[in-house]
């Protein structure tokens, strides 16, 4: 618990110093985030959070800025939880749904945002199917990207508040045992969490079934089981992924009754992990499939946790990229 | 470097601001200290220390982070912005009298911005501000009921104070440097 120099009133229990900026545009991802960035961010986020608590919950840091919400997938929590960051720190919001857009008419991505960017907001949280679609928008728009899932590739914000909910109650991300347990294959939540952790210098522990576990998981330096009681045994933490049944037309495994049995997260096998262990899931749940109902409503679970937190992170990641000016944009 | 107040003088001085607190305000009741980070926030517990020598009463203190309220933060390029920290004040300031510190004032925007922050957490009876060095320059009407010490400066020159409990000395220091303190 020694505070770093520099630092006084709180401990800082992370050991890594935050970094003073983002100097970047974009959070199209963890993969680029220094170590230094990612403390930055949950440093942040603590302000962030104390903010939330205020009978007036509302700063005035983004007054002016317009912040779009471009949701190409069906998203209740990410998008509410953007939408509450953003009126918190001032920013007028707009959130356009596929629903409701000209995608439906036939607009490309491309188009959509350049049609957008001609109005000449701030920001633009993009939720896209697509992996890789916010790097196209990055490249078009001089709007700051930022990332709120992109098909299989990264969810950045949700690995953030994960690790800002990991660090509320271990007070550290290095040397602890963090098993993510679930589809490994088709997670972004996953590959976030993957560079997050292992940047940060946690053991990380990946369990699902063979089929569903990428062959090059192991150049993420993590470990990968099919065994759901080693990845258990002794951990600190417990991330259930959940199983996409939109994504199982692969038929991946014989059923969701075996899936429980064999990988599902219940208060027996809970017992092997540390006895201060939580339970983490990035939502939405199935109960029963991935997580037993009384463990996801247990005393070690900290799934309501993560999603107060990601309200306190995203304003964090929307303040720290609105800092910066006149970015070059290219072409 | 000229040193403008070492530690003996940083001490009686506080003292004194902590008697003129008490004779203005006759009593303590209903008197709250609020630091304004960084440094205002070691002045404030240290003049709570000396209120309850003088008076045996404890003044409740707080701690009030500005950075989301600057006017100044999307005027800056890429660079180093304010590490935003929490703001922490345990008790309602509804019709209390605010004693808000700070340890420089110059401009008067940083006190501008606490004012603001400060009403967001309620409707205090009244506020007072008090300031260990008003340094002059102000760009907004704004003015300081305590002072510490007025010190005449130049535009070129920055007004630098260090304290114990953040920088392990004592010190208030003028310095030939633009853009120092703020």
């Amino acid at each position: 618990m020694s505070a770093p120099a520099g630092t006084q009133d709180e401990p800082r229990t992370d050991r890594i110093q935050a970094a003073t900026a983002l100097r970047r545009k974009d959070l199209l991802g963890i993969a680029e985030l220094t170590t230094e960035e990612i403390a930055l961010v949950l440093d942040t986020a603590e302000a962030m959070k104390e903010v939330g608590e205020r009978p007036i919950k509302k700063v005035p840091a983004l007054r002016g800025k317009t912040v779009v919400n471009l949701f190409f997938e069906p998203s209740t929590r990410t998008r509410t939880s953007f939408e509450i960051a953003e009126k918190r720190l001032s920013a007028d919001t707009l959130n356009i749904a596929v629903g409701t857009s000209s995608v439906v008419k036939g607009e490309t991505l491309a188009d959509t945002a350049l049609n957008l960017e001609a109005m000449r907001p701030d920001m633009i949280v993009l939720r896209h199917s697509s992996s890789g679609a916010c790097h196209l928008l990055s490249r078009i728009c001089r709007s700051a990207i930022i990332n709120a899932g992109d098909g299989m590739h990264e969810h950045p914000t949700q690995a953030l508040l994960d690790a800002f909910t990991i660090r509320e109650h271990k007070k550290r991300l290095a040397g602890l045992k963090v098993a993510i347990v679930g589809d490994l294959q088709h997670s972004r939540v996953l590959r976030s969490n993957i560079h997050l952790l292992t940047k940060m210098g946690s053991d990380v522990w990946v369990c699902g079934p063979p089929t569903l576990i990428p062959a090059d998981i192991g150049r993420f330096g993590v470990r990968a089981t099919s065994a759901v009681d080693d990845a258990v045994t002794g951990a600190d933490v417990i991330m259930l992924l959940r199983i996409q049944l939109e994504r199982m037309e692969g038929a991946y495994f014989p059923s969701l009754r075996e899936y429980f049995n064999v990988f599902g997260m219940t208060e027996a096998r809970l017992r092997r992990a540390k006895p201060d262990v939580i339970i983490m899931h990035p939502g939405p749940m199935n109960r029963g499939v991935e997580i037993a109902s009384e463990v996801a409503d247990g005393p070690y679970s900290v799934i309501l946790e993560q999603v107060a937190n990601g309200v306190a992170v995203r304003m964090a990641v929307l303040y720290l990229l609105a800092g910066g000016t006149e970015h070059e944009a290219a072409a | 470097m000229p040193v403008v107040m070492d530690a003996d003088r940083i001490g009686r001085t506080l003292t004194r601001i902590a008697h003129e607190i008490v004779e203005r305000n006759r009593g303590l009741e209903d008197l709250a200290l609020i630091g304004v980070r960084t440094r205002g926030v070691p002045l404030a517990r240290r003049i709570a220390t000396s209120l309850r020598e003088i008076t045996g009463q404890e003044v409740p203190t707080g701690a009030l982070d500005i950075t989301l309220y600057r006017d100044d933060l999307m005027r800056q390029s890429v660079g180093p912005q304010p590490l935003v920290r929490r703001t922490e004040i345990p008790f309602s300031i509804d019709d209390k009298t605010i004693l808000l510190v700070d340890d420089v004032l110059y401009t008067g925007r940083t006190t501008r911005a606490a004012l603001d922050a400060l009403i967001d957490f309620g409707r205090p009876r009244g506020i007072q501000l008090v300031v260990l060095v008003d340094r002059g320059h102000r760009e907004l009407p704004i003015k300081a009921d305590y002072v510490g010490k007025n010190l005449p400066t130049s535009l070129e020159e920055s007004v630098q104070v260090y304290l114990q409990e953040s920088d392990g000395r004592d010190e208030v220091v003028l310095q030939q440097a633009p853009g120092g303190a703020v």
